[in-house]
């Protein structure tokens, strides 16, 4: 493979990392404390916390885009674009939640927390969708982004436990297994994006945060939930540093992939063809299909 | 039908960037923003070192990245290929910078201009505020070629309903018209020549083709 100037985006900055670290936590959140509280509904304050998440992410992209007050064109493309997709989700997921927190309606709450999961869904998507981003449109993306988003979801709830001093078991067993699949999602992401050659300043910048993602983000966050769980002592202390430690490193990971790892795809010189070629016509001459 | 394609001969292209200078003065671009540039690529080790000049910009692909992933649906395609942007729609996410493979697109965020704040009396003239935080790219100077159709000009042969860069190229390194048309000028040049398309294993299927006679180089990457 050859590549020329692969130069770092830069259109998306810190505020549109912001939307796929808060929004990701809040809308994991929002599963997490509808499972929790199934089949009753959430605490008002838990209910608006993971709502502040998700809104204070779409604010974030709010301040980025170019003409902030043409915002509602954004919802014009829901036949391919993800980005529609999740802003769709989000308006739906607001006033779903909010009327189902506020008059207690278990219904409501249930549905909000399987828009939470499609809401990161959507998010990992729109990553993935990103072709000029090696490092973003991998395969190993959509399983990295929604684990991750799980992983802050669930540490977020686990926290709440310890601020109402209600810790539930299999919450904390979550977390365990949610850590695993995370650390592993992150092996099989830089491994994929070595065997793709990816720029080599991506996998520069990916290398410069491994030890982090993986030790104190992903391995002592798990041996403290584990040791919690062996000793069958569900210490607060452990739990908290364990959450905390798996929030901050699942938004440095996102921050980082978003704004320093994200070398475009640069120019190459491609592969030498002889004689007229077969001409593939524009998709616009067939009508517009709905595309997952 | 009618598919607009470019073709930039690299053989032939020398770098002298007049096909960049003539696409800013074409389009009155803001400084920084190059719809039209010419790369220069230096690959292997001395002795066995090879150059060559890359003219680049939108590739107008028929399956565009960028279209597809657009929430507002500013970016669109016309019937004979050429993508655009609806300015008045666009929200400036810049999705579409990112989504496309060819470093095409621009956003320029506050006007500027290329003696700090103050136009000279052309850029005055010619600034478009519909540009101002919006994405924007080449157009294949899509009203130059639909003027020059109306009065029954061909593209890429009659130089009024051609690309600015195609009329300006020094080398008659870029040529431009219509692939579904197996008489026309850029039909006979793929057929008479060995050729590729940037980032094919995308699946883009661009309307840009390169003209080259060397196998392309392995295992490079250059910043």
């Amino acid at each position: 493979m050859n590549r020329f100037f692969a130069i770092r985006q830069t259109c998306w900055d810190w505020r549109a990392a912001g939307n796929f670290m808060f929004g990701g936590t809040g809308s994991a959140l929002m599963l997490m404390i509808a499972i929790a509280s199934y089949p009753d509904t959430p605490s008002l304050p838990l209910g608006l916390v993971a709502l502040a998440f998700i809104g204070l992410g779409l604010f974030m992209v709010w301040l980025e885009i170019g003409k902030p007050w043409r915002f509602l064109h954004v919802y014009f493309h829901p036949q391919t674009s993800w980005m529609t997709r999740e802003a769709s989700v989000a308006a739906l997921l607001f006033p779903i939640a909010f009327v189902g927190v506020i008059f207690k309606i278990p219904l409501l709450i249930t549905l909000a927390g399987l828009l939470g999961l499609l809401f990161l869904y959507c998010q990992a998507r729109i990553l993935l969708a990103s072709k000029g981003i090696p490092s973003w449109r991998e395969s190993t993306t959509l399983p990295l982004i929604i684990s991750t988003g799980l992983v802050e979801g669930t540490s977020l709830l686990l926290l709440s436990y310890i601020f109402s001093d209600s810790i539930q078991g299999w919450a904390i067993y979550l977390l365990l297994v949610l850590l695993a699949v995370r650390g592993q999602s992150w092996i099989k992401y830089r491994q994929q994006l070595t065997t793709a050659k990816a720029p080599k300043q991506t996998l520069s910048v990916l290398n410069s945060i491994n030890t982090l993602v993986l030790w104190p983000g992903n391995i002592l966050p798990f041996i403290l939930v584990g040791t919690c769980l062996l000793l069958s002592n569900f210490t607060n202390i452990f739990i908290t540093i364990a959450s905390v430690l798996a929030i901050l490193s699942g938004w440095h990971m996102k921050f980082t992939i978003i704004t320093r790892a994200a070398q475009q795809q640069g120019y190459s010189v491609g592969k030498l063809k002889r004689g007229r070629p077969v001409i593939k016509p524009p998709v616009k001459r067939k009508p517009e299909r709905f595309v997952l | 039908m009618t598919r607009y394609v470019m073709i930039a001969d690299l053989n032939r292209c020398v770098g002298c960037q007049t096909c960049t200078a003539a696409c800013k003065h074409t389009n009155a671009t803001a400084p920084g923003v190059m719809w039209r540039k010419v790369i220069d690529v230096e690959w292997g080790e001395y002795p066995d070192v090879e150059r060559l000049f890359m003219p680049v910009g939108c590739q107008h692909c028929s399956d565009p990245p960028c279209m597809h992933v657009c929430p507002s649906t500013a970016t669109g395609q016309r019937e004979d290929g050429i993508v655009t942007i609806d300015y008045d729609l666009c929200i400036g996410c810049s999705y579409c910078v990112v989504a496309c493979p060819y470093q095409a697109r621009y956003k320029v965020d506050k006007p500027h201009f290329a003696y700090g704040d103050t136009p000279t009396e052309t850029e005055a003239k010619r600034y478009d505020e519909k540009r101002i935080g919006v994405a924007q790219k080449c157009t294949f100077c899509s009203d130059r070629v639909d003027a020059g159709v109306e009065k029954g000009l061909t593209p890429g042969v009659d130089p009024d309903a051609s690309p600015g860069c195609v009329n300006a190229c020094i080398a008659d390194a870029l040529h431009f018209g219509d692939i579904e048309d197996e008489n026309s000028n850029v039909s006979e040049l793929l057929a008479e020549n060995s050729w590729f398309q940037m980032h094919e294993e995308l699946g883009t299927e661009t309307g840009f083709y390169y003209l080259w006679d060397q196998e392309p180089p392995e295992e490079t990457e250059s910043e």
